[in-house]
């Protein structure tokens, strides 16, 4: 029998109980969100377990939310079950004054440049990361531009009219 | 008449004007120097994006830019006189760019191809320099995006107008050294 989503739900539940939250398939695909403190448990279960074999990490990043006062930044892990290849995604929430989440690179070393990446981005400090530095901006950046708060465009020009450019 | 045909309409550059005898020319060593230097001019490609496929035909030889005597692109700035910036540069890019125009002997020229290079161009980006005059001295700016390679070629040859109208203390003057001061290049 192949590994169909409501069973990758029933096992969850079965071991994380009602901690886990938001249960979508948008296209199909499992998506929840789970505590931040719990990441690593879930995480280390899903690859774990004999059933369930999610070891491999797809893909790390997070969104920004700025109207979730709280929780703004989600981190999310996609995660992918290459024996019966099934996909499933899950998100954790933190606030954006002390956006602290747990690190999954004893998991998944893949995580270790995802990890630096979303940092170098979002902000998002990866406790127990090895070497949380920024990857892909200059190093002398002092903001996270993914964040909403940052307009998009370089800031240090003072030849472009904004009126010509709709800001 | 043979299968082969010789080119035998080859265009020289005009003598600079001077004073002719009998088995002897006298001119100003400026004139002299500059004419050679802008008719050999080394350059540089320092291709990052489309610029620089146009950059390829200019040097093709259906354009050829060794028409100009840039015959020999040199990938070392040691040996170059013109850095050629085609494309846009990242911010990261950046100190590398600076790097190169810094082990680049003088004299050195710089040609800035297309409006990213120029000013970042519809890069209007945090990760883009908002052009390359921010960190290097730019020569002659060429725009279009990207500009075709009659564009490129004209720029070159404003170059060459610089380079052979250029006086031979210019590089050792005040003026020189305070400009690349503003750039903080010693």
């Amino acid at each position: 029998m192949s590994l169909t989503n409501e069973i990758i739900k029933q096992r969850l539940v079965e071991k994380f109980g009602d901690q886990l939250t938001d249960w979508v398939e948008p296209y199909g695909m499992l998506t929840f969100t789970a505590p931040k403190d719990q990441n690593l448990k879930v995480l280390q279960f899903l690859f774990d377990d004999a059933e369930l074999r999610f070891q491999f990490l797809t893909d790390l990043q997070a969104v920004h939310y700025p109207a979730k006062k709280g929780e703004e930044l989600a981190v999310v892990y996609h995660l992918h079950n290459l024996v019966d290849n099934v996909r499933i995604r899950f998100k954790v929430f933190a606030d954006i004054t002390k956006p602290d989440v747990f690190s999954a690179t004893a998991l998944y070393q893949s995580a270790n440049w995802m990890e630096r990446e979303t940092y170098d981005f979002f902000g998002v400090n990866f406790l127990g990361h090895p070497n949380l530095i920024r990857v892909l901006n200059v190093d002398e950046m002092d903001y996270f531009p993914m964040r909403k708060e940052f307009p998009m465009e370089e800031q240090t020009r003072v030849d472009k009219d904004d009126a010509m450019f709709g800001r | 008449m043979r299968p082969v045909r010789f080119n035998n309409k080859i265009k020289t550059v005009e003598a600079p004007a001077s004073f002719m005898g009998d088995g002897f020319m006298a001119t100003s060593l400026e004139k002299v120097v500059g004419l050679a230097r802008k008719n050999s001019i080394w350059p540089l490609p320092f291709a990052t994006s489309c610029c620089g496929i146009e950059f390829m035909a200019t040097a093709a030889s259906h354009y050829d830019i060794a028409r100009f005597g840039a015959e020999r692109m040199s990938f070392s700035p040691r040996q170059c006189d013109l850095l050629m910036v085609m494309g846009t540069i990242s911010k990261k890019m950046g100190p590398v760019l600076k790097q190169v125009y810094l082990q680049m002997a003088e004299p050195r020229w710089v040609l800035s191809v297309g409006a990213c290079a120029c000013s970042g161009g519809i890069f209007d980006s945090y990760s883009v320099l908002q052009g390359i005059d921010q960190i290097i001295p730019v020569d002659v700016y060429v725009p279009g995006c990207p500009p075709r390679p009659e564009a490129i070629l004209d720029g070159f040859m404003k170059i060459q107008e610089l380079v052979g109208n250029e006086s031979l203390r210019r590089r050792t003057g005040e003026k020189y050294k305070d400009m690349l001061a503003e750039y903080g290049i010693q």
